[in-house]
């Protein structure tokens, strides 16, 4: 029989003002092996924590439970408690008396009923606990990040500055993400090339850093520390190592009629293309979808004129298997699609443009070389409509709930530059509320609206019909003066709702790390663990986890980069020792659980055994490997014989545990 | 067909291929079938048969035959193969211990359907086109196959064979069969009614645990219900719903895993159609995950073994919870 002591904690009135902790720890106290029982007002604080290990020396205790919040929160602190008074940190159970009951009930009699309810669940369970060991295991010093945007290259250089080696794979042809698209930056307005191309090539040119553009994570097995990671090498038919970059086979293609993606379809690339002159790698990757080579064995023109004989048509794509410590994910963003909002004409009009469209009209390396031209006639526009908040913070089911965050920014600097650069231009901006929460940010919409004359307008835009002499008829409220307004304009502009990348989800899935409704990655903790996933060794980066402007990615980068060189820091990681285990006696061999590992975790020997009838008898029989188990369970669920069990949470302390709550 | 594999048998034996055969041989009496292993060619002459009574699935005894010297000779009927093919999918039968010649089936008796035409004294039996002739203590019988097959040959799923050395006779195809009309009835039921239908099927049970015996899904090592840790071996059920959670948790043990052969049902003493609740699960899985037959092959990874993004959410129970 275990010994037992209960300890009740009132979380300051997190849990007191709903629950009767006194009564909870009297009632427990009559539990069978429940030698003492305590309630005190912080359980985590260092008195508190006195009191659990006086008690542990006091009475012998074998066992104890402590009703307090979410295991998530404290149970490390009370096991570390436990073990500093002698115990088994494994013999330590927390009844979740706060997120699971006092956060979620109102009437007090409810909630105190409940409470006592969990404490016996798990007095039932700690009776069945054994002490466990934690074993140790090796950390591979590698990092790898996905995604090769701005969130990425600053976690890479971090963490390469830091003596690590860093992998980054990112799925074009070359890194430089988001920003590499954009012309000037908020709130400083300085050039986005300026302060990104440097450290693209600081990437680049990282002794600790290899790039693999043009690639995609294929596939991730193992755990923190040793992930395994495959990576597909996608064909570029360029050999990377050879091409110099010159761009003669970029000018001579004679295919060129792509749509170029990286001006989002506003002009024509050739089918063998470099994304923009400041690429890193800056190699030519021929389209295969488009390059008459590729798709009918006619042409060949690339490879006559590269004086390199870089050109490879034969190339296949290649898999790369990589070890890695740490998995960063910077999977980045992507305006959505405007299906849902033919309000507003976009797939009408060419002259209905999206604010990354805009950003690239306005870029100096852009479709129209920087000139703001509208794109069905490369006139000089007059007069242009900013409508924000297209598919944000719409909770009608046709765009995002979420704000995405960086628009009333970009669309004030939008508005800004436009009335620097073109006096002559009416700029009008229709919003929901203006919100500029950071640094200088509320003081550069101020200028926007004061001293650049941009007339903001609180009012959503109904409607925008081309007319027939080509301008564009914008249909609007406006809330303050409560009229309805009427605007022809030359250009309107979409402040298109952000979300996370495609690639997001079937790569959070890989990794077994969680997302939320709206597939942002979802962090360990929203506010004390904000760039590590809840699945360990997993790190966050930039938008992949919510919409966020540049100073906020980098500074998250940072931070991500941070936490990963504190974990390949370390030679080895104390393992988990709630792993499974294997009756041999009664498994069957049947490879079920090793099916369903993810770990990869479970192999089969064959062995003797000596049967009832005093034979001998060899039997295929499961085994963990204990140092790569990370005690999911999956196995213990699968195994139809029940021979699999899980320590710490083996199928008779969990049904102890029902029947005490049914009881 | 019994000449024909006899002569195969005892061929097998006498050029050293197999050391024994597992095989049929009759009981007490001519209809009461049990499975048997013969050891020498003059066993075989002796007691082998087969007839429409053997209806037995003998994938299972391989679990244990296999394990021991030699090759064992094994005869089995299309829908023995997928047990046969699940087992070694499962590890549990030694594959180069065992030469499996595939045989022919047009059916199995149910036996209790000659009792229900008062049919009595049986002493052999015989086929004529569609009919079968029953030769009895009291004269002869004809009776029309569909009168007098058990249910899961008139539903047979399949006639092909998915697995064996050799084959005597012709390979069948897979058939499109009606085994899922019943689940389909008792899916159109209100909760009510279901658990009426069942509660009065499991009334009868009287816990031989033969269903569990023959299965061969419910080949562990260590079953459960025989397993003093598990808790519930050999406890006295605190009611009679507790008695009845025997079959369905014998169910989800078996989902996934079950070829559908229809043992349990067979073997039941008190005709309690528990194929119907392994249907339910197959048809369950076919429309979650799939079209998925247990025992098809021996690679694919069986559903419940497998995750996929496009899985049903666990939601789909609410949806598919019949009428209310």
């Amino acid at each position: 029989m275990q010994k037992i002591g209960v300890f009740v904690c009132w979380c300051g009135s997190n849990i007191a003002a709903t629950v009767d902790v006194s009564a909870v720890s009297e009632a427990l106290s009559h539990e069978p092996g429940v030698v003492y029982a305590t309630n005190y007002q912080y359980m985590c604080s260092e008195a508190g924590q006195n009191t659990i290990k006086d008690a542990i020396k006091k009475y012998g205790l074998t066992g104890i439970v402590i009703c307090s919040c979410s295991p998530r929160m404290h149970e490390a602190t009370f096991r570390k408690t436990a073990a500093a008074a002698g115990l088994n940190p494994y013999m330590v159970e927390i009844a979740n008396i706060r997120e699971q009951c006092s956060w979620i009930h109102k009437d007090m009699a409810t909630a105190t009923e409940k409470a006592i309810i969990l404490g016996k669940a798990a007095i039932a369970k700690v009776h069945l606990n054994a002490p466990l060991t934690a074993s140790q295991s090796p950390v591979v010093k590698r990092a790898l990040v996905i995604g090769g945007g701005i969130a990425g290259i600053q976690t890479a250089l971090d963490i390469a500055d830091a003596g690590f080696e860093v992998d980054i794979v990112e799925k074009s042809p070359t890194i430089g993400g988001k920003m590499s698209q954009l012309d000037k930056t908020f709130p400083t307005l300085d050039c986005a090339a300026c302060i990104l191309t440097p450290k693209m090539v600081d990437v680049a040119q990282h002794e600790k850093i290899k790039i693999y553009s043009y690639s995609e994570v294929e596939a991730v097995k193992g755990f923190v520390g040793n992930f395994e990671v495959t990576i597909r090498k996608k064909a570029r038919y360029v050999n990377e190592n050879v091409c110099t970059g010159c761009g003669l086979c970029t000018e001579k293609c004679p295919q060129k009629n792509v749509p170029n993606e990286f001006n989002l379809g506003m002009d024509k690339r050739r089918a063998i293309y470099i994304p923009f002159a400041q690429a890193v790698p800056k190699v030519a990757t021929i389209d295969a979808n488009y390059c008459m080579k590729l798709k009918t064995g006619k042409c060949g023109l690339c490879e006559k004129i590269c004086t390199a004989g870089a050109i490879d048509y034969s190339q296949k794509d290649q898999l790369i298997e990589q070890k890695y410590g740490a998995i960063v994910v910077a999977t980045g963003f992507n305006p959505i699609k405007l299906d849902n909002f033919e309000e507003y004409s976009y797939s009408q009009s060419p002259d209905v443009v999206t604010s990354l469209e805009f950003e690239r009209i306005t870029n100096a390396a852009g479709p129209t070389s920087g000139q703001l031209l509208r794109p069905s006639d490369g006139k000089h526009p007059h007069t242009i409509v900013f409508v924000q908040c297209v598919g944000s913070r719409d909770t009608s089911g046709c765009g995002k709930p979420y704000c995405s965050k960086i628009c009333c920014m970009y669309t004030a600097k939008h508005a800004m530059l436009t009335r620097e650069k073109y006096p002559d231009t009416d700029v009008y901006v229709f919003y929901i509320d203006v919100r500029t929460p950071g640094k200088n940010f509320d003081e550069f919409y101020r200028r926007a609206a004061e001293e650049y004359g941009v007339h903001y307008i609180k009012g959503m835009v109904g409607k925008v019909a081309p007319k027939a002499d080509g301008k564009l008829m914008v249909q609007a409220s406006d809330l303050i003066s409560n009229e309805q307004l009427h605007i022809d304009a030359d250009m309107v502009v979409l402040a298109t709702a952000i979300e996370p990348d495609k690639s997001a989800r079937p790569l959070a899935t890989m990794l077994t790390a969680s997302m939320d409704t709206n597939d942002f990655f979802t962090e360990a903790h929203p506010k004390l663990r904000p760039v590590e996933s809840p699945t360990a060794g997993i790190f966050l980066s930039g938008t992949c986890q919510g919409p966020k402007d540049i100073p906020e990615t980098v500074s998250q980068a940072g931070a991500a980069a941070a936490k990963v060189i504190g974990l390949l820091a370390k030679d080895t990681l104390t393992a988990n020792p709630c792993v499974a285990h294997s009756d041999e006696m009664m498994c069957n061999g049947c490879s079920s659980c090793e099916k369903v590992c993810p770990y990869g975790a479970i192999t089969y020997v064959d062995k003797e055994f000596r049967m009832p009838d005093r034979t001998v008898a060899i039997r295929r029989v499961a085994v963990v490997n204990e140092a790569v188990c990370q005690g999911c369970g999956a196995c213990t669920v699968a195994c139809p014989s029940g021979a699999m069990d899980l320590k710490g949470f083996s199928n008779s302390q969990i049904m102890a545990e029902v029947d005490a709550i049914c009881k | 067909m019994q000449r024909i594999m006899a002569e195969k048998a005892k061929e097998l034996l006498q050029n050293g291929t197999v050391n024994r055969v597992l095989g049929w041989k009759k009981g007490e009496f001519v209809y009461d079938i049990t499975p048997a292993v013969f050891n020498n060619t003059e066993e075989i002459d002796a007691e082998f048969v087969y007839d429409d009574f053997c209806a037995n699935n003998l994938s299972k005894y391989l679990i244990k035959e296999s394990r021991k010297e030699g090759k064992v000779l094994v005869f089995l009927k299309p829908c023995d193969t997928y047990s046969f093919n699940q087992l070694l999918k499962e590890h549990r039968i030694w594959r180069d211990h065992v030469y499996a010649v595939g045989i022919p089936c047009d059916g199995k008796i149910d036996l209790d359907c000659l009792k229900k035409q008062d049919i009595q004294g049986i002493v052999g039996i015989e086929t004529q086109n569609d009919n079968f002739i029953i030769h009895t203590l009291y004269g002869d019988h004809t009776i029309a196959k569909e009168d007098a097959l058990a249910e899961r040959c008139l539903n047979c799923k399949s006639k092909k064979h998915v697995i064996y050395d050799e084959l005597i006779g012709r390979d069948g195809e897979v058939l499109d069969s009606h085994r899922f009309d019943m689940v389909e009835k008792i899916e159109a039921m209100t909760p009510d009614e279901r658990f009426a239908f069942w509660r009065g099927e499991f009334s009868r049970c009287i816990r031989c645990n033969a269903c569990r015996n023959v299965c061969p899904a419910c080949s562990c090592e260590n079953c459960v219900f025989d397993n003093p840790k598990s808790g519930i071996a050999n406890k006295a059920a605190a009611d009679s719903f507790e008695e009845n959670m025997f079959h369905i948790i014998r169910a989800f043990h078996v989902a996934g895993r079950c070829t559908d052969c229809g043992e349990c049902s067979r073997v039941c003493p008190q005709n309690i159609p528990l194929h119907l609740l392994n249907r339910k699960f197959i048809k369950d899985i076919n429309e979650f995950y799939g079209t998925y037959q247990a025992g098809e092959d021996t690679e694919s990874r069986a559903p419940l073994n497998i995750y996929n993004t496009e899985d049903v959410e666990p939601s789909i129970v609410y949806k598919k919870g019949g009428n209310h």
